[in-house]
This record gives structure tokens, sequence and C-alpha cells, in this order.
């Protein structure tokens, strides 16, 4: 049986990955991941912002109080040099990874801003990631910015990473834009690679005896892999970018759903995070299984098999289903 | 000769270069102003610098400088070449091993900036009072007069002891030395070799203790022997002035700067001479120069070796035609016949008058005087001064100069407007905030001008003795001419002001003169800002014709990211006035000098600076100074009217900055000083202020007591009080069953008095239901709101205290009624310290008795001008008194021994006198109950009727146990200080106070660094923190000073974090208290120095409690007697990683910066510890149960 698969260029043994998560920190956890299956991992991501703002936080409070008093005229001694200024600590883990195993190393950079993040894309591949993920994260809260505005924004950032380094680009996408679709194409055209369908944010909750708004994670169930069902179904044979399903991908049947809705890998992380890398090895068994009872021969067989494109009633992905639903809890 | 290189430096820096390059091992430890020396030698030990033989020396920091002492002379003993570095009560507990060190004739050099030696009170600045309690040691002692001699001698000293086998001390003058920044020659490497001799090198080794080749040193030797031995070492002090003067003589070749034991400056036929050590005979060369010139014959010999004392050497330095000696010492000997100097001057004198070298017309008078203690001032008016006294028939002698000494007259008069500044000169005064960053810049402009152009540069920096809202005065001098000017700048040519508000609190343009230019920091654009200045500033533009700019430095700041930082746009607009660089080159220097200070903190911080620099050339505006003062107000009094007299007459001087002024009289003859004078100050230094909102309020009482400053306070009162209340002020209904009907409730904020920390705002736990971003309190622009508020915390301060019986003070609620008697300190905005100090006032103020050990909380709250120690309405508050750093339990033990002996003398007294006083009330006072508030009133209540019956009575009994009585009423004694002196210096004596059984209360104010120095590791410091000293993170844990106490058994422990669980800590507090044994409560204080915004503190605290690093517990040695457990893990067990808190402060986060890798294992270590810990702690408090479980069975 073939489970092997193509994503965005890269021969993968079968078309299960490891989604961006803490799992990567630790080069023994990614090497249980590969002695389970794991085609791929996709490294935690690393956040621009996050090491601009350590930045000028370092420079601000390694000076804050000197020279203000005359028996303490700083705080702290200074170091000649700081070799962990700009994120040395993540390419030189790209780099332990990429030593410990052998299936591909996915680097995840994190970034709202174009330009500043570039040079950690171009370190990136330096360092030997087989691939990048741009996560793009934003949260269009401001209502003076326009969708288009928005849209520019993600295009000028996925091409001038493109420009800049000579590995795949994947982009990782919120499910939040009026023309997904459109949006899709556009990325195709500005050099995407390939699409991670969806990003799960951290949803904000109200703590209500505080009255606080507090970070909320919680782990997906199976049930999110509806979303990005319909629309890598929908994106399926549409765009030349490869297309990555994530959320909620907890079973073989989930995987193999995804597959069919045109999924050329299947991304995991909160079932990974519950039960552990030998998750891996489990869902690869029960999808032989599915596949052989089933007479599949192949991962390449199935794929896209029940896409927008290739479905008896395409509708069906576009409908809102509405009242067909309601009947059908009767 | 190779053309030297020049560098622009201060000599701590200058003089830890040639100790590090010429030793092998350091061992110092931290005291002002000697610190940054040991810091430079720790920073490149740890970069790995080498020295002249190519390896790395070794850098340990000890316990106390007893300790550092100790490990000199072992390291010496054992051959290697070693040094150390410190100052004032430093060098005296290093001065039992220095008798040794020279007893034993072994080679080193100490350096030391000199301070000031505490006496009536601690003093950081400088005098010569610590060398010269060291004269004793048998050292040889160099004093050097300037950074360049700083550097010199440093050399000499290390060449000459090699040859000479005597040790020597090498002082410059703290601060005005020690922290000038001057352009000098530096001293190249190959220099530096050809001073030091190989051999003698290896004949220190050979002498050193070695199981290879033994011998037994350090014998005790009997009566026989002893003094023989000791009159063996005659010919090497006898050898040791040529040695010296060899070795300069070596050095003039290798560097054309020529130096004599003791060198001649002035007229070759001078009557009058003056002697001096130290920067002073830089004042003294100057003025001479000047008076010579003047056709005045004067001279001067400044000593540069004082001890081994060379008579011939001194006599053939003076003119044979001198009539008139005056030796000038920086230091005061009370009793002797003459101050050092002076003694060896006459003594001199005497001596040789009957030898070879006696070539004088007449024998010489020989006059002392004293000058420039605890960094004095010594200017050339003062030495004209001198001069001029010396011409009289009968000068005065033992006389002092700089200062007016109306009780005993010793004083010269002189004329305070006799200047030889250079007019040609650059004379710059430059007024910020310690945060503002304007010393880093002004640093950096000394070293552009210095190290780019031919002129000589020096600066000197004023430093702020509050820790909050610290200002900071730069006094940089440029010329043509080398600068000999080791005293502050009265008239400048150019003055900047880069805080606005200034204006309101300083006289800066005080400093101005005629002609100047003056740079002031304005949020007001040029042609709206005349009108915001005070009038005698407008006044002062006008009279003095003053060139005045503007520049928004904060708007600029803020623009570039640069948050407050200022420091780098004011030095460009200082560059583009003052044309002492061509505009294009200053702003291309002042960006390389940004690139080597922060080019290694990344592009981004790089690129925020230089855009400050382009922005600040566009803002920078001169301003057309209309003709008139139209301002409508004024500089404000430093005090109130209505303050007390003393406060009136001599602290508002010190406040003014006219602290100099002040003569004898005006001064308390033994350090006495009122308590609660800091009310008086009213700083104004934050902008915001927080607003109480009574709606919203719930009334728990958190914010008063986590308040650093006890600037926001609460009281419950009777409603009818209102009447009088000013209409903006706030009250509504005391909550809770326990108040009787109509009880009114205020939380009241001192706006003048805050410092803006929003502690109070964060610890709020009530919302506004409507818009949850708002609280009960909130941070409000604090302008609007001065006046109004002011009158509004006079009115709340006029309200009746609660009566304290009527309180339950076991709660957090109920103990922030109390009012605080330590009000207002110096503290950083934010301290963590504070809050608990203040809290143990208002439980145990009005009864209490504190020995504070120095350190952060010394000089917080004992750091003159102002008193945060207060008193309450009856007069009662804390006596408060700080001995020194190391002895602080040992002094509070003595406290208690002595008042347990009042106490015990009082009842004996009073046992025989109970007839006369009525035996009901005898009785009812030595049978009193004082475990309460309550009790406690009663006793004084009876006490008072005692004494009232004392004063009748005629018997010396009476009068005995009238100055006794008050004893009779509990005392409560408090030992209170700081990681260094409960984990390092002081340790020995707080084990054995804990040991005594004897009813003390410790409090530990543990920011596990010491903070008051600048950052260096103790011993309480975590593992996997950066600090001085630790620069690659702390490797070993911190010690756990809790659980040594807990293993006596008998003594209380409490570890306690308030912003955890203030409850806890008010119970910890009580129950410490009520203890009738010792007592020690380790207390959690966030701290600048861990490098956060300390708004944040409390949830700091609380994740160090939640990550288990910091358990909670109480051991209550009571308990084992109720058969209870005493030991209370008060806490649960580690339920947040530990990196969640570390990772929040600089202090972990930047090694993670620095070498991830190292953080990892570190961090890893830590949580293990943590964990490791709670077990530890958890199988204790089990093993506790068990041991008193079988008592309790047997009991029953």
């Amino acid at each position: 049986m073939d489970l092997s698969t193509t994503y965005m260029g890269l021969k993968l043994k079968n078309p299960l990955v490891a989604s961006a998560s803490p799992l990567s920190r630790h080069v023994d956890v990614v090497r249980q991941l590969e002695d389970a299956g794991t085609a791929a991992v996709v490294m935690y991501s690393l956040f621009e912002e996050q090491i601009n703002h350590e930045i000028r936080e370092l420079d601000y409070f390694l000076t804050a109080h000197s020279e203000g008093h005359a028996e303490a005229l700083s705080y702290f001694p200074e170091p000649e040099t700081y070799n962990n200024l700009h994120a040395e600590d993540y390419l030189e883990h790209i780099q332990r990874l990429k030593q410990a195993v052998d299936i591909p190393i996915i680097a995840s950079l994190n970034g709202v801003s174009s330009g500043g993040w570039m040079r950690y894309a171009r370190s990136m591949e330096e360092a030997g990631a087989d691939a990048i993920e741009l996560n793009i994260y934003y949260i269009a809260a401001n209502p003076e910015v326009s969708a288009q505005q928005v849209e520019q924004m993600y295009l000028l950032d996925v091409s001038t990473v493109k420009e800049q380094v000579n590995i795949p680009v994947a982009v990782k996408l919120s499910p939040y834009f009026s023309a997904l679709a459109n949006m899709a194409k556009k990325l195709d055209h500005a050099g995407a690679d390939a699409l991670v369908l969806f990003n799960r944010f951290y949803q904000p909750d109200i703590d209500l005896e505080n009255l606080e708004v507090v970070p909320n994670l919680t782990l997906s169930t199976s049930n999110e892999i509806r979303l990005p069902l319909r629309w890598i179904a929908i994106l399926y044979g549409r765009v030349n970018a490869s297309l990555a399903a994530t959320s909620g991908v907890h079973t073989a049947e989930d995987v193999l759903k995804l597959l069919m809705a045109g999924a050329d890998v299947t991304m995991l992380c909160s079932a990974l995070l519950k039960e552990g890398p030998g998750k891996i090895a489990q869902i690869l068994s029960d999808m032989m299984d599915w596949m052989e009872s089933h007479e599949y021969e192949s991962v390449e067989q199935m794929k896209g098999s029940m896409s927008y494109k290739n479905v008896a009633e395409p509708a069906a992905f576009e409908r809102a289903n509405y009242i067909r639903v309601l009947q059908s809890i009767k | 000769m190779k053309q030297a290189q020049m560098i622009t430096i201060d000599a701590n820096e200058a003089v830890a270069r040639i100790a590090y390059l010429t030793n092998e091992v350091i061992a110092i430890y931290p005291i002002t102003p000697a610190s940054p020396m040991g810091e430079w030698a720790d920073a490149w030990s740890a970069a790995g610098k080498k020295n002249l033989w190519q390896t790395v020396p070794v850098v340990v920091e000890m316990q106390s400088e007893g300790g550092a002492a100790g490990a000199v002379h072992g390291a010496l003993q054992s051959g290697s070449l070693t040094t150390t570095f410190t100052a004032s009560q430093g060098l005296l507990l290093m001065i039992p091993n220095m008798f040794k060190i020279a007893g034993e004739l072994t080679p080193t050099v100490f350096h030391i900036a000199s301070r000031t030696v505490a006496t009536h009170a601690l003093s950081i600045f400088g005098d010569h009072s610590d060398v010269m309690a060291a004269r004793a040691t048998g050292w040889a002692m160099m004093p050097s007069c300037s950074v360049q001699e700083a550097q010199d001698f440093a050399l000499i000293a290390q060449a000459a002891t090699l040859e000479a086998r005597v040790p020597f001390v090498h002082f410059f003058d703290g601060f005005r030395t020690s922290h000038e920044i001057q352009k000098i020659y530096q001293l190249s490497e190959e220099q530096i070799r050809a001073m030091i001799d190989e051999e003698l090198i290896l004949a220190h080794r050979q002498r050193a203790l070695n199981p290879d080749h033994p011998f037994i040193r350090g014998t005790a030797q009997n009566p026989d022997v002893f003094f023989q031995a000791r009159e063996t070492v005659n010919p090497f002090y006898q050898a040791c002035p040529e040695i010296v003067q060899k070795t300069m003589d070596r050095f003039a070749q290798l560097t054309g700067r020529r130096y004599h034991l003791f060198d001649y400056v002035g007229h070759p036929e001078a009557e009058r001479v003056v002697v001096i050590m130290g920067s002073g005979a830089e004042t003294v060369e100057e003025t001479v120069r000047y008076l010579v010139d003047s056709g005045e014959k004067v001279g001067l010999v400044k000593v540069r070796l004082f001890r081994p004392f060379s008579v011939s050497h001194f006599i053939k330095a003076l003119p044979p035609t001198v009539r008139v000696i005056a030796a000038l010492d920086r230091t005061k000997e009370p009793g002797s016949a003459g101050e050092p100097l002076f003694l060896d001057v006459a003594s001199a004198l005497q001596q040789a008058q009957f030898g070879p070298e006696w070539s004088f017309n007449d024998p010489p008078r020989a006059i002392g005087g004293r000058y420039g203690l605890s960094s004095k001032e010594f200017t050339p008016a003062m030495v004209k001064g001198i001069f001029d006294e010396m011409k009289q028939p009968q000068p005065k002698t033992h006389f002092t100069i700089g200062i007016l000494d109306d009780v005993s007259g010793t004083s010269l008069p002189y004329d305070p407007a006799f200047s030889i500044e250079k007019p040609e000169e650059f004379r710059g005064v430059f007024f910020g905030l310690g945060s503002d960053g304007t010393v880093s810049a002004n640093k950096n402009s000394i070293k552009i001008i210095g190290e780019n152009t031919d002129y000589w540069a020096q600066g000197y920096f004023v430093y702020d003795s509050k820790k909050a809202g610290a200002v900071t005065v730069s006094h940089l001098r440029f010329g043509k001419e080398p600068i000999r000017a080791p005293y502050l700048i009265r008239q400048a040519n150019f003055v900047a002001c880069h805080q606005f508000n200034f204006l309101e609190k300083f006289e800066i343009l005080e400093y101005a003169e005629p002609g100047a230019t003056f740079l002031l920091n304005s949020p007001y654009p040029p042609d709206k800002v005349w009108d915001h200045l005070p009038r005698s500033v407008q006044q002062a533009i006008i009279d003095k014709q003053l060139t005045f700019y503007v520049v928004d430095a904060y708007r600029v700041a803020r623009e570039a990211g640069l948050g407050n930082r200022i420091n780098t746009i004011m030095q460009t607009c200082f560059f583009a006035i003052s044309n002492i660089l061509p505009r294009e080159e200053a702003i291309a220097q002042i960006k390389k000098a940004i690139q080597q200070t922060y080019g290694k903190r990344g592009e981004l911080v790089l690129q925020a600076n230089y855009q400050a620099v382009d922005q600040a050339l566009e803002n920078l505006h001169r301003v057309e100074v209309p003709g008139k003062v139209t301002s409508t107000f004024d500089r404000r009094p430093p005090v109130p009217e209505d303050a007390p007299e003393f406060v009136r007459k001599v602290t508002a001087l010190m406040l003014a900055g006219h602290g100099d002024d002040l003569p004898v009289s005006a001064l308390p003859c033994d350090g006495t000083f009122p308590s609660g004078t800091s009310k008086y100050e009213k700083r104004n230094i934050t902008e915001f202020i927080p607003v109480w909102d009574e709606e919203v309020c719930i009334q728990c009482g958190k914010c008063a007591l986590v308040c650093p400053h006890a600037v926001i306070r609460i009281k419950a009162y009777p409603e009818s009080y209102l009447k009088d209340a000013p209409p903006t002020f706030k009250h509504t209904t005391a909550r809770g069953r326990e108040w009787p009907e109509g009880t009114a409730y205020t939380i009241q904020v001192s706006p003048e008095d805050c410092t803006g920390c929003e502690l109070c705002v964060q610890v709020c736990p009530a919302k506004n239901k409507r818009e949850t971003r708002l609280k009960a309190l909130n941070m409000a622009p604090q302008r609007p709101l001065r006046e109004q508020e002011s009158e509004n915390w006079k009115f709340f301060l006029s309200l009746p205290e609660y009566d304290r019986r009527e309180l339950k003070i076991a709660s957090v609620k109920g103990s922030q009624f109390l009012e605080p008697l330590f009000e207002f300190s110096g503290a950083c905005s934010g301290c963590g310290e504070t809050p608990y100090i203040k809290l143990a006032t208002q439980l145990f103020g009005d009864r209490m008795i504190v020995a504070n050990a120095t350190g952060c909380s010394s000089i917080y709250g004992g750091n003159l001008p102002t008193t945060p120690w207060s008193k309450n309405r009856e007069g009662l508050g804390p006596a408060w008194s700080n001995s020194l750093f190391e002895d602080n339990a040992e002094f509070g033990l003595g406290f208690r021994v002595s008042i347990d002996k009042h106490e015990q003398q009082a009842r004996e007294l009073l046992e025989a006198l109970r007839s006369e006083v009525g035996e009901a009330l005898a009785s009812a006072i030595l049978d009193a109950d004082q475990s309460d508030e309550a009790g406690i009133y009663e006793q004084r209540q009876r006490v008072r009727e005692l004494k009232e019956k004392l004063a009748g009575l005629d018997r010396p009994e009476a009068r005995r146990l009238l100055t006794l009585a008050d004893y009779l009423v509990k005392k409560s004694v408090w030992i209170i200080g700081g990681d260094g002196w409960a984990y390092d210096i002081g340790f020995g004596g707080l084990d054995h106070v804990l040991a005594s059984g004897r009813d003390v209360n410790i409090l530990v104010l543990d920011t596990e660094v010491y903070s008051n120095t600048g950052g260096q590791m103790s011993k309480a410091t975590p593992l996997g923190a950066v600090a001085k000293f630790a620069a690659g993170g702390k490797r070993t844990p911190k010690k756990d000073l809790a659980l040594q106490a807990i293993s006596y058994g008998n003594v209380y422990v409490a570890r306690v974090a308030f912003g955890a669980n203030d409850t806890h800590t008010v119970r910890a507090f009580l129950e410490a208290e009520h203890y009738p044994g010792p007592s020690l409560i380790i207390a959690y204080s966030h701290c600048i120095a861990h490098g956060y915004n300390l708004k944040y503190g409390l949830q700091q605290q609380k994740l160090a409690v939640e990550s288990g690093y910091w358990p909670l517990f109480r051991f209550n040695p009571l308990l084992i007697q109720e058969g209870k457990n005493p030991f209370v893990l008060d806490s649960r067990g580690p339920k947040v990683p530990l990196a969640e808190y570390m990772y929040n402060e600089t202090r972990y986060k930047v090694l993670n910066k620095i070498d991830p890798e190292v953080a990892r294992k570190l961090l890893q270590q830590a949580q293990q510890n943590v964990e490791d810990r709670w077990h530890l702690y958890q199988q204790l408090a089990q093993s506790w149960a068990k041991l008193v479980e079988p008592a309790k069975e047997a009991e029953s």
C-alpha cells in the first residue's frame, strides 16, 4: 500500500505531519515522532513580535536605573556579546533536529510586519530547514483597515519571503476572509507553495470572578475538521499550491476524509499533545486497515476524490445547508 | 618613547586595569565608592581578558571585607600576586589581616577609593579617615591626586612592593577621583610589563607556603623574642622610600611623567608652603600657580609617599625660604595633638633640625588644618583663604576651611567669590533625572570630545541620595589646557535642564554666568515656553542675557521608541549648540558612540537611537527672549511655613541645596535628628497619582498595605467631622458590622508625596461594573489635582486616628486603619521592601526600637535631609539607629539586653516602692497582661499614673524609677536589614542572636542581591540569576536561611511575600512579635535590581509562590507546647512552571540572551530544586507532626 504524498515538493512517506507545537522543542520527542511514523515536523513558531519586544525590553531594563544613585551606577553586568538576541537558539534547534532525524523539518515563522522577519526566513533556510511555514497572525481589529489592505499585506509578505529563500514556503491562513477562494488564488500567484488551513487562534475568554479577559487554549476535537474539509474540497484542483489540513485531526477517519477532500497532508497537534507521539502510529495503522478493507491502493488514489471538483453534488460544499441539517436532527 | 594613547576614564577603571593586569587573584567585597573596581575586574575575568602573563585572573567575591582580606592573605601566603579594592569600613575590617600581611613582609597593593568612616553619621563620600585609621598596620601609603596619578601610582606601587616587600595602600579620593572622568595618558601593556621585575615575582613565589618545602609561618611568640623579631623589619622600611623613588625614576624613563616622594610646586623662594595629599593637591597647585603669577611667594609640597615618611626627602623638598608650613588633612582625629599629616610634618621638622638637611633661614612654623571631610568642596577660594591666614603674625592652627565653625571658632574666613576658572574653558552643568540617561550621555560626550579632539576633558557627577526621582547634576569642563579642578562648577557657560519641572524646584540658573547658553527640555514650543517659566527663571534669563534653546526631547524619544530615555537627544542638542566639534562631525561621533554602547543590543535599538539623533536637531529651537517678566508663579519654598523650627532653619537649607552654608552650631553634636521630617519635603515627582472611586471601593485595605511610601491611607471616623471637610473631600459609609452607626470611611492620597508606582492600582481587586478597566483606584494626572488633593490630605490628617483597641489588626483590612510611622522615604518608586517596614510600624511603631543594617533600608530610612521614621500624635514612635553593615543583629541584641535590664530594674524599684505608689497600682503594673493592644493601652495608662505619683516622691528610688518607668510598657525590638547583611556579612552575628533565645524580631528584606551597591551577588541570589559576580548566571542555589533558623527549634521563622498573601504577612508579623524569643521573618522584596517594571511586583510575588520558588510558611515553636505541628506550610505546592515566574525578570532572561544553553540547564536545575525543596518541606511538616503526635497522646 502506498501512503506517500508530495507536499510543496517534499516527498513524504505518508500524509501525517506534526503541526507547530511545543512538542518540537525537545529533540527526543521529535525522534519519537519520527519513530512513530510522522512524515514531517513543523517546528514551534518563531514570533517576530516577541523577539523585537524582548530586544527593546532588555535594552530598557539593563539601563533603566543606572547612573541615578552614587552607590549603584548600574544594576547588571553587561556581557561582551549576546549569543541569542535574534533567535539564534531557534536556528540552532533547526540544526539539532536536522541532525537527529531524517524526516523534513519545516520551520515556522510568525510575524505581522513585512520587512522585519525576512532576515529570519533566510536564516532558517541557512540553518537547514526543509521548508518554511509562514504564520501571518493578524486580527483585523482596526476599523480603518480594509479587507483589501489586509489581503495586500498577506500577499506582500508571501512574495517578499519567496524572493528571499529557495526552499518551499507554506502559508498558514485564518478562515476569516470574505472571499477565501479568491484569496487562495492570489496567494497561489504570489508564490505560496502550500496553503495550511486553518490557523486555530487562541480565542479569548472572560474570567467572571476577576472580570478579566484571559487567553483560553482548548484542545481541538474531531468536529473541527469540517471547516478545513469544506475549503480544501473547494480549493482542490483550483490552485497550484499544496493543501494542508490542520485543526481537529484526531483519528484515521479524520485523515481519510481530509485526504478525500483534497489535502496533500494532514497536520496533528491536539491529538499528539493529548496522547503523545505514539498516536501517529495508531492512526497510520487504522488508516491502513481502513484502506485495506476498502481496497484502496494508495493515498494518491483517494486524494481529492471527494473534492468539489469530483463529487456528484458539488453544491453541497457551497450550500448553507441550513434546513437539511435541522431536518436531519429530527 | 612612543606617543602614548590618550583615553578618557575614571580612576576606578584606570586603577582596576593596572591591578588586573598585574595580579592573579583578586578577592573583593562591594563597598562604595570602590565597588566599580571589583566590578571591572569581574567583568574582564568573565570575558576572559588576560593579565600580563597571559592568564585570566581569578576574581572571588567574599562575604565581607574581613573575608576578602583573609582570602587575600591566604592567596599571598601561597604565592599568588593578589590584590583587593575597598574603602571606609571595608578597610577597617581588613586591618587585622593587614597587620599580619605587613608583619610577614608580603608584597601586595590594596587600592582604596578613600571614603569617610562612619562616626556621628555614615557618609559614602570621600576623605582620608579610612586610610588614616590603617596607619599603624605598617603598610606603605601612596596617595594619588588625580586620575592620571591614580593609574600611574597603581603601577608604581605594584612595582615597588615587590622589591620592598612592604605592602602598599594606594589611595585616591573617593568619588572626587574614583568617579571623576579625565583625559589621561594610558599606560601601554609594554610599559606595565617593563615596570614589573619577573625575578621579584619568582622570589615571592619561593616564599610561599608549599608542602614540597615546608616551613611554619604565623607562630605565637613569647615576651622573650617577640620584640626583637618585630624589629627585624626595620631595614625594609628604611629601604622603602629609595625603592619607591627608584621605581618612580624608572617610570619616568618609560613614560616621561616624573614623580618624587615629595613634589614641590611654586615660588622658588616661597615663604608660605602648603603640604597636602590627595585630590586637594590639584586645587592647591592651580591656586599656587595663580598666586605666584600675581607675585605671591607661595608653594606646595605634594606628598607621594606618606608612609614610610622620609624625613630627609621631605625637608629637601622645601624651599629654604619657607617661614610657615600648613599641613592640610582630609580627616579628623578628635583629641590628638593634630591630624596625621600635620603630626608627621611637625615631627619631621623637629627631627631634622639637628640633621644635615636643615637648610632653613629661620625655623619654619608648622600649622595644621582640616578640609574636605566627606567630599566637602575644596576650592581655590579656600586655598587662598589658607595662604592669607599664613601671612598673619600668629596664624591659626588646627583650623578648618570650607565651613563656618561658630562653635569652636576653628574656621578660617575666605572669599567665596575668588575664582581662577579660565574664561576660555568650556564649563557645562547639566541637570537630569537618574532615569533619563543624562549622566550616561555626558559620559559619552566626554569620551567623544576627549578622544577626538585635542581638548582636555573632565566630568564629575553629583547624584541624589533619594532613590525615587533621583536628580543628577553633571559638571563638564573642556579646554586647551590640562584641567586640574577637582571641585564643582559654580559659574557655567552652558547650563542644560533636562527636566522641565526642575525649574520649579532648583535654582538652576544660579549656575549660569552672564552670556551663558541655556538648553531646556520643554514640552512647550519656542513661542509658548516663556509663560510657563517661573518668574525667577525669566528674570535670570533676562538679567544674565542668556541664549535660550528648547527641545521637546520626550516627544522625540517617544516617537523614536526610546520611552523616557532622552539621553542621545539632549546630547545631540548639546553638541549642536556648543560648537565644540563641527556639527557634522559631532553627529558622526555620537552615532559612533551609540554603535559602541548599544551595538551589541541589536539593530532595532541602534536604529531607534539614530533616529532620535536625527530628530533632535529638527526639534531644537532658539527662543526669542522677551524683554520682560510675565510669569505669575515662582519656585516654591522648600518646606511649609508651619514646619517646626529645626526643619525651617536646618532641613530647609539642605533641601534647597544650601546645606554647605549651615554653620557648625546648626547641627546636632551627636548625630541625633528629629523623627518624621520627610512629611515637610513635598517632592512632587510623579505625573500621575491614584484617584479613589468611593462607589467602587470594597474597603479591603490592600492599597494602603502595598504602598511603599505610605502615601495612600485609610481612616474610619465619625461622620460629624465631615462638616469641616473641603468641598472635594471624598468619603463613604464604612462597610461592615464592626463600625458604630454613622462611621465614615475615606481613602486619601498625598498627591505631593506619591511616586506614581501604581502598586495600589495593581492590587485593587474592585472593578467598576460598567467599565471593567476602571477600579476603585485609577491613575490620573497629578498637576490638576495637586492643590485640591493637598488640601484634602491635610484635612484627612486632621481626622482622629481610630482607637487601636477596637480594630481587628490581625486582618489586612483592620491593620490598615493603623497609622504608619514610616512615611515618604527615599526608596525607589514601587519598592518591595518598604511595605514590610511600614506594616511593622503600623502594628508596633509606638513601642518599637529598630536596629537597621547598612544598605538600602538605612539609606532610604536615614539619609538626610529628611527622616521618614516618624511619630504619632502622642509623640510615640520608632526609635531608629544604624550601627554598621556587619553587626546589626548584635546591635539589636544590645537593645534587647539593655531594655530587659531597664525593665528588670524598674520592676525591682517598683517592688521596693509598693507602699508609696499604692499596692493596687504596683500589682496591676507588675502583673499586667500586655499581649494585645488593649493590655498595652491599659499598662500605658497605669505607668502614666505611676509617673505622676513618682514625681511627688522625694526618694532616690523614685527618681530612678521615674527614668525607667516607661520600660514597664512592652517594647518591641526589631532588627532590620537586607540579604547582604543577613546571608553574608552579618550572618555570623545573626546566627548568634538567633541562638541567644532573646526576644528580638529580625526582618530580612530579601531582594536576593546587594541592591544598594548595584546588584552584586549575595548568598541569597537564586540559581540561574545574573548578577554582578555571577555574570554567567549563579551556579549555586540560594541559601535556605529559614531552614537554618528552624534547625534551632526555638526560633519563630516565617517566610512571607505580601504580594502573594498579605493576610499571611500580617499574621506572621503579629506572631513573630508575640513570640517571646527570637523571630526571623524572611520577606520577599521585589527590587529594581530584578529588571522589570515594579508595578508588576505583586504579580511576580504571586508567581514566586505559585511556582513553588518561594513557599510561604510559618514555624512557630509555641505550637509545640500546644501539641500542634509548629511547621505550617501556608502555600500550595508548585503549580506553575518556574519559567513563568523567572522569565518575567531581566536578571533571568538576560542569561537566555547571552547563553541559551546554559540558561536552559540552569532553569531545569532550578525547577528540580523547587520540587526537591517542596518535598523536603512537606516531609518536614510531616515529621514535625509525627514528633508532636506522640507527645499529645502521652499528655492525654
